[in-house]
Order: C-alpha cells, then sequence, then structure tokens
C-alpha cells in the first residue's frame, strides 16, 4: 500500500505551494501517473479519499493524466505501447524490451486560492 | 493520522540499537525542512484570486533527492551499499546472518534492518558482533531514503566498509523507493510460486540481482528454476541470478564472488 506514501508526498508538495501562494487551499490539481508506474489506481483513490480530510487538499478536484506506456524491443528496435512490464514485441515476437515511457509519477499544476 | 497507511496510529518511525534504548522518533516527512526544494519551473498566473501553479515535480522527488545524498555519503566514504528486497519470509534475514558470518573476517560489514515492528532481526545480526540498527516502520510498509539516512548516521559504517540493508518483507511497495543504494538485491524462494517476477514485476525491473534461495528444497517442490528466470528476464534482460542454499550453504561462493567483485567498481 505504498500509494499513500505517494498520496502523503502530493500532500506534501501541495502545502508548501499552498504556503508559497499565501492561500489557504487547493481547487484543483493536475496529476500524471504512468500506467506502469507501479501505482494501482483503485488503491490510490482509497489512498487519497482518507488522507485529504482536513487537510489543504480537501475540496480539491484532481485531473489525473495517465501516461500510455511505450517499450522499445531490445531485438528490433519496433517501439510499441505497452499493457505490462514484459510484453512480447508485437513485430517480432521476441519478450526483452526497454521501457521507454510510462513510470511517470508528477504532479503537473495546482490551482490554489 | 500515519502518513504512510493513514491508519490514526501516530505519526512515528522508530530507529534503534539493539540494548539501547530508542534512539528518537521519526517525524515521517521531518527532512523537508532540511532540504528544501527547488521549483526550477515555477510560473505562477493569476486569475480571480486563484494562483495557477505549474510545479511539473516528481512526486518521489524529495525521497529521490535524499537517496541521491546517501549514495554521495556512500562513494565518499568508498561504502559498498546493498538493499535487499523480497516478500515475507524468502530467507532475507537467513541469507545475511550466513553472509555475516562467513564474510566478517574478511570484510567490514554493517546492517540496517527494516521491519514494521520487533527488534527480533537486529538481535540476531547483533548476537554474531556486526554494528546493526533496527529500523521499525511501524505501519510503513517500506524503507525510505530519510529512514536509511537516520539509521546511517546512527551506524556511522566505516570506510571501504560493506553496508546491508534488509528492506521490510514486502516485493511491491518497496520497488518504488530508492534508498541510496549501489545495487538492488531481489531474493526469491523456491517455496514461493516460479511466475512471481511476472506477479510483482516492479521487482524486479528495478533490482539488478535476483538471489534464488533454499535450493536444497527444489526436490520437495514445483519451483521450476529457468521458467522463474525466463519470466524475471522478460520483465529485466539485465537481472543477473545467483541460487542458493542459505541454510546449507550452496551457492554462497557466487554471492560472495559478486560481492567481491562489485564492491570494487
Amino acid at each position: 500500500m505504498h500509494e499513500l506514501s505517494i498520496v502523503m508526498s502530493i500532500l506534501e508538495i501541495a502545502d508548501k505551494e499552498v504556503k508559497k501562494a499565501n492561500a489557504e487551499k487547493v481547487d484543483s490539481i493536475e496529476l500524471e501517473i504512468g500506467t506502469l508506474s507501479g501505482v494501482e489506481m483503485e488503491a490510490f483513490d482509497f489512498a487519497w479519499e482518507i488522507s485529504v480530510k482536513d487537510t489543504v487538499m480537501e475540496d480539491a478536484e484532481r485531473k489525473v493524466h495517465r501516461t500510455k506506456a511505450k517499450a522499445k524491443c531490445a531485438d528490433c528496435g519496433h517501439v510499441f505501447f505497452a499493457q505490462t512490464l514484459y510484453d512480447d514485441c508485437p513485430k517480432c515476437g521476441q519478450p526483452f524490451n526497454e521501457i521507454l515511457n510510462g513510470r511517470e509519477l508528477r504532479v503537473k499544476a495546482l490551482t490554489v486560492s | 493520522m500515519c502518513s504512510t497507511c493513514g491508519c490514526g496510529q501516530p505519526d512515528e518511525v522508530l530507529i534503534s540499537k539493539p540494548g539501547k534504548a530508542d534512539l528518537g522518533h521519526l517525524e515521517m516527512h521531518h527532512h523537508d525542512e532540511e532540504h528544501p526544494h527547488h521549483h526550477e519551473h515555477h510560473h505562477h498566473s493569476h486569475a480571480g484570486g486563484k494562483t495557477i501553479v505549474e510545479v511539473e515535480q516528481d512526486i518521489l522527488g524529495a525521497n529521490n533527492k535524499l537517496a541521491e545524498r546517501n549514495r554521495g555519503y556512500f562513494e565518499a566514504k568508498n561504502i559498498f551499499a546493498i538493499n535487499l528486497v523480497s516478500s515475507p519470509g524468502s530467507g532475507k534475514t537467513t541469507l545475511l546472518e550466513r553472509t555475516l558470518k562467513d564474510l566478517k573476517d574478511e570484510l567490514s560489514i554493517s546492517v540496517i534492518e527494516g521491519d514494521q515492528q520487533t527488534f527480533n532481526d537486529a538481535n540476531r545480526i547483533q548476537a554474531l558482533d556486526i554494528p546493526v540498527v533496527q529500523v521499525n516502520t511501524g505501519q510503513g510498509c517500506h524503507l525510505d531514503s530519510d529512514m536509511v539516512h537516520r539509521a546511517v548516521k546512527e551506524l556511522n559504517p566505516g570506510e571501504n566498509s560493506l553496508l546491508m540493508i534488509e528492506n521490510v518483507g514486502n516485493l511491491v511497495c518497496p520497488a518504488l523507493f530508492d534508498l541510496g543504494e549501489n545495487k538492488r538485491v531481489v531474493i526469491i524462494s523456491v517455496t514461493e510460486g516460479d511466475d512471481k517476477p511476472i506477479k510483482y514485476p516492479d521487482m524486479f525491473l528495478s533490482s539488478d540481482v535476483c538471489i534464488i534461495n533454499k535450493t536444497d528444497l527444489l526436490p520437495y517442490v514445483n519451483f521450476d528454476v529457468q521458467k522463474a528466470k525466463d519470466y524475471a528476464l522478460r520483465v529485466n534482460h539485465h537481472l543477473e541470478f545467483i541460487e542458493v542454499s542459505a541454510t546449507k550453504g550452496d551457492g554462497m561462493d557466487r554471492w560472495y564472488e559478486w560481492l567481491r567483485k562489485n564492491r570494487g567498481k
């Protein structure tokens, strides 16, 4: 349940930004969570729900960009959308690849007031 | 509220040396005051009393920065730090004990033990006269770089030494948290399923070496070593494998060879 650590880290970032802007709360927050980032969205939603109470994010609208993971076949170089960390290359069928993106875990932007 | 799982428990991590009262509670997010973040890409715009802040910040950035600081400390003192990760019960502590017994005359070694509760593992290491610090994460399901930073301060490992960090037994959560280690070693045992690498791929992706433990039990279980390796290689084709029985000692020489070879790098 590391999703809780992740939500707490987001809260920390949000807290700091609210203070810096002399604001009181977060109205909206934009996150980027790659499809292969190791975050289970169901657990993340649950962690979010129980963590934001009585914080600056309590009423924040949350937008999550799910970056689709891409992998590059180590053999033929074909770049494809990966569903897992161990997909076969759809072109040559070979199982070894490098994950190019999809592991993002970022706070992109906040609106505070 | 507990900052790791929101359970309502106090927000505390305990760092202790065996035989000593606890060395202080650790506020989970204390390090933020010490290591302010930098926001190079900061843009503010104002609209109707609202401020839009483009932060573009890595959510795990605070952990990663402190991990880099740990790494710098290790490099400066030529400490070879390894992060041992696995499910509970795969034999991490037994592997560690055997390694310590066999190598303690050759190398200066110290240990950080991570568990949610108890000093049991630290006591096992202490019994071998090896410097050890126990980190009890409370409800936390993984070590983070701040805990290791504080444990290292207590431990004060010597120059040119080997630091073994035994993470909390959990094949999921520790994967995302860089501790500043030089190498990550994932351990699976043959009493587990041979499809563990694709069930929990993140850990295998982030590891450098996979130790397959309890090989002495292979005649009694359905674990297919080649299948497990094939699965793990699909996730991470850079992974090295070492098959051992930490209780019987089989294969341990290869593990020690790996430690000696990589320590010097």
